[in-house]
């Protein structure tokens, strides 16, 4: 057990990682609900003093508003959609035997280490462009005219830029889950005679709930963030300003503080519903 | 395994698995490929796929012009820096919430890793404003304090998870055998934990190396990371895809290597010990 000496002591040890983390959280929050609550214009005349909820008034009927949280849904509703059945199917397809499993799995979860910058970029010039990407040759290949994706598909081309960032990720966890799972009871189903479909249905993916939602929650929390791919690829342009890019534009490019802090704010409260629910899970495996 | 495998199955998954993985692999083998080609070669209709003038002149070009090195620095000291400064902090902090727990372990635990949630331009034009003032901004230092803050949770609960699975009787015989706490960490739990803290650092490595909000709006010329000096390119010299490929190998090889050794620890730290 431990003594009240080495208690005092975890204390001490710990209090480092708890400050800097309170620092961290507290002194910016509490700038931005400030902020939020002022009209603040730094290049045009400052600190034009209190206005109340004027801002999050505002913030909630511009024009911008609404599209923004469709935008948002859209993206994390579509590359959570995406990367959830694709990753399903491999990561079966993965727990399969076959030859070469390691290199095939390197492949897969690549792109999750290439950096966000780089991936949009190389799909925006590479894949994407109407006249010398690959897709575009691809195109002309069957006859048919070159999309114009960032311009014309511009929502399904992000989401098909960060599903394939974020495919390996999902599937590295599903594989994870699968691995786990008793393959006793697959075969004592398949001698019972359950059909593949059915074996699928009612034992393996009850099995990998629990892997699915966190892969739900932890994909939520980054893709309401997602900033690179849009900077990167179309500047927030052509229906792809999400609910973050908004508030970026509004501090940095507008430099309307107290308006993009308002916005901050129901940034963090959106942000903070998904957390609880992934919290939870987390904290009933900490019990464990 | 208990069930033999029909070859004639193997051979099916086996196709369709490397066709699979290598359609999803394939932005970056093309990336690759084009990188080792000339300018002309690399908008060629039909695209060459192996069969053009290989050379690595892209390569000598895309240094000389935006002086790589100088990101390829900033990269290596933002990246590491913060995860070594990260891991000064919490392993204390680990080694105390696994080993002496106390009511409140878990609520701390989750508390930090609720700051995590916290969504970065919710709090931008703050730390924006805090680096101005304190003359952080396009400074290496800053971005360094900031990486390390938005790892540090992550850092902490990924060495929690493998301080956890140590014994804690080691520690205890350890202790009466008359060793100090400085020595208890440092001879006994040390040893046994090279392997998590090794794997902690590797996924915050990859994770700070790759971190493209606050390296894109706290940067400017100077300590621009590779993450900033690739999306220099999405201006119209973005459309050099030779050059443009040879600078995205280079800034994605390292984490790359570096990714492949760390695949397993990856879902552990990325879920929080949620799935291992």
């Amino acid at each position: 057990m431990a003594t009240q000496q080495s208690r005092s002591a975890a204390r001490l040890m710990m209090a480092p990682a708890v400050i800097l983390l309170l620092g961290w959280m507290l002194v910016p929050l509490i700038m931005t609900l400030y902020f939020s609550f002022k009209k603040y214009l730094p290049l045009r005349g400052g600190d034009l003093g209190w206005v109340g909820f004027d801002n999050y008034v505002s913030f909630v009927t511009s024009s911008s508003f609404w599209p923004s949280i469709q935008t948002t849904l859209i993206i994390v509703g579509g590359v959570l959609v995406i990367t959830l059945v694709l990753g399903v199917l491999l990561a079966i397809l993965l727990d399969q035997p076959m030859w070469g499993q390691g290199i095939v799995r390197i492949l897969v979860i690549a792109p999750f280490f290439v950096m966000p910058t780089v991936s949009a970029l190389v799909w925006k010039n590479m894949f994407m462009d109407p006249i010398n990407g690959i897709l575009a040759h691809l195109w002309r290949f069957f006859g048919a005219q070159p999309v114009e994706w960032l311009s014309q598909a511009s929502m399904p081309s992000l989401i098909i830029i960060i599903s394939w960032q974020w495919l390996p990720f999902a599937t590295l966890i599903l594989l994870t889950a699968i691995q786990s799972l008793d393959s006793e009871q697959l075969e004592a189903a398949e001698m019972d005679g359950a059909p593949v479909l059915k074996r699928f249905w009612f034992i393996t993916l009850p099995h990998l709930s629990r892997a699915i939602t966190i892969v739900i929650l932890i994909q939520t929390i980054f893709l309401l963030g997602i900033f690179a791919e849009i900077f990167v690829t179309t500047g927030g342009a052509f229906g792809t300003r999400t609910l973050s890019y908004l508030i970026f534009q509004r501090v940095l490019e507008s430099q309307n503080i107290g308006l993009g802090s308002a916005g901050g704010v129901y940034a963090i409260i959106l942000a903070n519903i998904v957390a609880i629910f992934l919290m939870r899970i987390v904290g009933k495996n900490l019990d464990a | 395994m208990a069930r033999a495998t029909t070859p004639r199955r193997k051979s099916i998954n086996t196709a369709l698995a490397w066709a699979v993985g290598l359609l999803i692999f394939f932005p970056i083998l093309w990336t690759i490929l084009t990188s080792f080609k000339i300018e002309a070669q690399a908008i060629n209709d039909p695209p060459l796929f192996l069969f053009f003038d290989w050379t690595l002149e892209n390569y000598a070009v895309v240094q000389e012009r935006s002086d790589y090195m100088r990101y390829l620095w900033n990269s290596i000291i933002i990246a590491g820096g913060s995860t070594l400064l990260g891991l000064i902090v919490a392993v204390p902090a680990a080694w105390s919430m696994a080993f002496v727990p106390s009511k409140r372990t878990k609520d701390i635990l989750m508390w930090m890793l609720s700051t995590k949630m916290l969504p970065a331009v919710g709090v931008l034009y703050p730390i924006y404003l805090l680096f101005i003032k304190l003359g952080l901004l396009d400074s290496r230092i800053g971005l360094v304090i900031v990486l390390m803050l938005i790892n540090l949770p992550i850092i902490v609960w990924m060495l929690y998870t493998y301080f956890r699975e140590i014994p804690g009787e080691i520690l205890e015989a350890a202790r009466m055998d008359g060793a100090t706490l400085k020595e208890e960490i440092l001879y006994v739990l040390t040893p046994m934990a090279v392997p998590g803290i090794a794997s902690t650092v590797l996924l915050n490595i990859i994770l700070a190396w790759n971190e493209a909000f606050w390296t894109l709006n706290l940067t400017a010329a100077k300590a621009a990371p590779l993450t900033a000096f690739i999306a220099s390119y999405s201006s119209p010299e973005g459309l050099f895809y030779a050059k443009l490929s040879a600078a995205s190998t280079m800034a994605i090889a390292p984490i790359l290597i570096l990714g492949w050794f760390s695949q397993k620890q990856l879902v552990r730290g990325l879920t929080f010990g949620a799935v291992k």
